[in-house]
């Protein structure tokens, strides 16, 4: 991999960082705030279904997640298991692709 | 405090060991003191290296106490334990044997970082103008009283988990160069810094910070560079 390449995926591992900051922050506010008085699934499934702003906040907050578990993981295989190369860097592709697919599957399933 | 010292060194390459020998304690007496005396009276076999004797050279730093030192301006009263003391050669590098450590990776290293000034002006030209109080004249001033002692290369955790990582002293070299408007091989030295074995893969653990005996950030450079190589990345000039 180019060295401009490794420096591109460093900026999206901090970008999706400061994303993922954001979006960790307003979902347990939302988790505390909401569950306050009980709330049953079927309770949480009639505020979410069809709202188009949530469906944008957990697309994007799934979409980070996918961008930066991988990079980081990539690190992680370099420095501790000494694993690199195209090898790696093909498994975590694959990894980033299962993410997004399963994150997405559940935005789905709970906003419809 | 106590008459004796305790002291335990290492003896031999990678797979040697520690073996233990009693020094007379000294007022004011440091760790390279205590290594001297051993050699010249209680055992002429021990290899350790040092020149200046005064925090200016870099050439006497060992692991004292787990810690990597600069061994002449260690006060044994500072870091000895109970009147006990281990000596062992810098972390990271390849012992030759005993405290000796061999430092051909450590400065082959500044000079896959770029280390090297290039400039394009003759001895026919004017002096470069560099006005002292500038942002960019600061930032090389901060970093560049490194003698290369290679206590932040033994210091550093990124080093012993990536052999290949160019380290905090090559780095902050790179970073004082960065910083020099007269240099003329930015665009190379950039991407010598670049990529995961070079400024990217500091995890910002601050170990060399914590121990550079000058006291100087080479975190701080490493910031730098990392700022200015996402910055060429992104404008395509990496």
């Amino acid at each position: 991999m180019s060295r401009r390449a490794e420096t591109l995926l460093w900026v999206a591992q901090r970008a999706s960082a400061a994303v993922l900051g954001i979006c960790v922050l307003v979902h347990l506010a939302t988790i505390i705030y909401a569950v306050q008085g009980g709330l049953s699934g079927a309770e949480i499934l009639a505020r979410t279904r069809g709202n188009s702003a949530w469906s944008a906040f957990y697309t994007v907050f799934v979409l980070a997640v996918a961008v930066h578990a991988p990079i980081g993981l990539r690190a992680v295989l370099a420095e501790w298991l000494g694993w690199r190369g195209r090898a790696r860097d093909f498994l975590l592709v694959s990894f980033a692709v299962l993410l997004a697919g399963m994150g997405m599957q559940a935005v789905s399933g709970v906003i419809g | 405090m106590s008459a004796v010292l305790k002291v335990r060194v290492w003896r031999g390459g990678a797979r040697g060991a520690y073996r233990e020998y009693e020094v007379p304690r000294r007022e004011s007496q440091t760790v390279l003191d205590v290594v001297t005396h051993i050699q010249r009276a209680l055992d002429p076999t021990l290899a350790y290296r040092y020149a200046c004797r005064v925090g200016m050279c870099g050439s006497c730093a060992m692991t004292v106490n787990g810690a990597p030192r600069w061994t002449c301006r260690t006060h044994v009263d500072k870091v000895a334990r109970d009147g006990r003391l281990a000596i062992g050669p810098l972390r990271n590098l390849p012992v030759i044997r005993d405290l000796v450590a061999d430092m051909r990776e450590f400065f082959d290293k500044w000079a896959r970082a770029q280390g090297q000034f290039k400039g394009a002006r003759t001895r026919a030209d004017d002096f470069e103008r560099i006005a002292p109080g500038s942002e960019a004249r600061r930032r090389a001033d901060a970093a560049i009283e490194c003698i290369g002692c290679g206590v932040c290369y033994a210091a550093c955790d990124v080093v012993a988990a990536n052999p290949g990582y160019l380290g905090p002293a090559a780095l902050n070299r790179a970073w004082t160069l960065v910083n020099d408007a007269r240099d003329t091989a930015q665009g190379a030295r950039l991407r010598a810094v670049a990529g995961d074995d070079a400024s990217l893969a500091c995890h910002t653990h601050m170990s060399c910070t914590e121990r550079c005996p000058k006291a100087l950030s080479p975190t701080e450079g490493i910031a730098g560079l990392k700022r200015a190589v996402a910055r060429a990345a992104l404008q395509g000039k990496l």
